[in-house]
């Protein structure tokens, strides 16, 4: 059982402006955010709100203006590029829109690698790789290329990748962007997985349905958020399934 | 619920008992949802109605059993059914007018509404969605509640566009 009151990641602050004068943007506009071990947190705006940048603060591929990131705790924030690409291989795994597969590499090779970066013994980063695409039920495509997989394999393949160092946070920005509703239903029931599995999960999206599968919802606009709420488990599901079915109207 | 039962029966001469098993399949999860006797006060309504007709049929080691069919004019309302094209209604009109009225006699944030209707939207399809993930992809039952996510997905991105709308008309205040 996770420790729920561990907290992995923490904001204060966290801001990112481009320009300077009239043309100033704020991108991130000044985000506090508490993520619990085990949590899963999504991050939902339209498109230009600032949530793909604030994931990006997050996993340290862009540099905040101002504010604060902890990690387990840890000041991270002004961490040296190198340092940052060491704790990106260790401790967060991500999952990209466009899934970002290397193109020359199976499916097994595409999850391994960032093991063998990470300097694990290649049979050990086999198994591991093999286990992982086990679990996200891509153990018959293993030896498969990137293209010779649809979008949704695809995607499984990426999430199996961003664990493979069994990392503290996954960040997920529009995992389902790129997918049809079959493919993004087989995606999110990979994620009600990983939150049951006790996986910490911080998605963005714009789309409500991915949004909606998080404990803890987040509304971004301009940058800023502006609106949080807890979505469940809530003790009348029946009730509300019934409500929102329409089946309630039947006399 | 009516039709819904009347269809049901289009099929052949059949009883509450398997009429109600027909209907938990097709609801999957939701099944509970529709009571045990609702199956049979819905018959004897419609059998008053002249739409289906029942007979007692004995069964060697157990209680005689009504079977219900449809009457001709039973399955003239259900051709009639199956053809309309009623679409249950979406409520948009009377949310826009409660956010013009807010915004107009300053009784709240219209912002605000919209933003916890959308709240309330979020939870729904997350018990939906919750459902949905739980169910075989194959279940009749699973379209009930794609459509259910569709449905509320709509709605959401609307809320997003009032929120939108009625901020920036704040904003330029």
């Amino acid at each position: 059982m996770t420790d729920r009151s561990r907290q992995v990641l923490a904001t204060r602050g966290l801001s990112k402006v481009y320009g300077h004068g009239p043309s100033l943007v704020r991108a991130v506009d000044d985000v506090d955010l508490e993520v619990s071990a085990g949590e899963t947190v999504s991050v939902m705006g339209p498109s230009g709100c600032g949530k793909s940048t604030l994931l990006y603060l997050l996993g340290g591929l862009e540099r905040a203006s101002a504010g604060e990131i902890q990690l387990a705790g840890e000041r991270v924030d002004r961490l040296s590029q190198t340092r940052w690409a060491r704790l990106r291989r260790y401790a967060i795994g991500f999952v990209f829109q466009a899934f970002h597969l290397v193109d020359e590499l199976t499916a097994v090779e595409n999850v391994e690698l960032p093991a063998l970066l990470a300097g694990a013994a290649p049979r050990r980063a086999r198994q591991r790789a093999n286990d992982l695409l086990d679990r996200v039920g891509m153990a018959d495509r293993a030896r498969h290329l990137p293209a010779q997989l649809s979008g949704g394999q695809k995607q499984r393949v990426a999430v199996a990748r961003a664990l493979v160092n069994e990392p503290l946070l996954v960040l997920a920005d529009e995992p389902t962007g790129n997918l049809d509703t079959a493919a993004a239903t087989d995606v999110l029931r990979l994620f009600a997985h990983l939150r049951s599995a006790g996986q910490t999960l911080v998605i963005v999206t714009h789309d409500s349905r991915v949004a909606a599968t998080a404990d803890r919802l987040m509304s971004m606009r301009d940058g800023a958020i502006v609106d949080q709420t807890r979505l469940g488990p809530r003790p009348s599901t029946m009730d509300n399934l019934v409500a929102s079915v329409g089946l309630e109207e039947a006399p | 619920m009516q039709d819904v039962v009347l269809a049901l029966l289009a099929k052949g001469p059949s009883y509450g008992y398997e009429l109600r098993q027909r209907l938990l399949t097709a609801l999957g999860p939701l099944g509970s949802a529709v009571n045990a006797g609702q199956v049979y006060v819905t018959l004897g309504r419609l059998e008053r109605g002249g739409l289906v007709e029942s007979t007692e049929v004995g069964q060697a080691y157990r209680p005689d059993r009504r079977v219900y069919e449809l009457t001709a004019a039973g399955h003239e309302r259900v051709a009639t059914w199956v053809a309309e094209v009623d679409w249950p209604k979406p409520a948009p009109a009377e949310f826009h007018l409660k956010l013009t009225a807010v915004a107009t006699a300053s009784l709240a944030d219209p912002v605000a509404v919209a933003d916890s209707q959308r709240r309330e939207l979020m939870r729904r399809l997350r018990d939906v969605e919750q459902a949905l993930l739980a169910e075989s992809p194959q279940s009749a039952a699973s379209l009930l509640l794609e459509g259910t996510v569709l449905h509320l997905q709509a709605g959401i991105r609307w809320l997003e566009l009032c929120a939108e709308h009625w901020g920036k008309r704040k904003a330029s205040r």
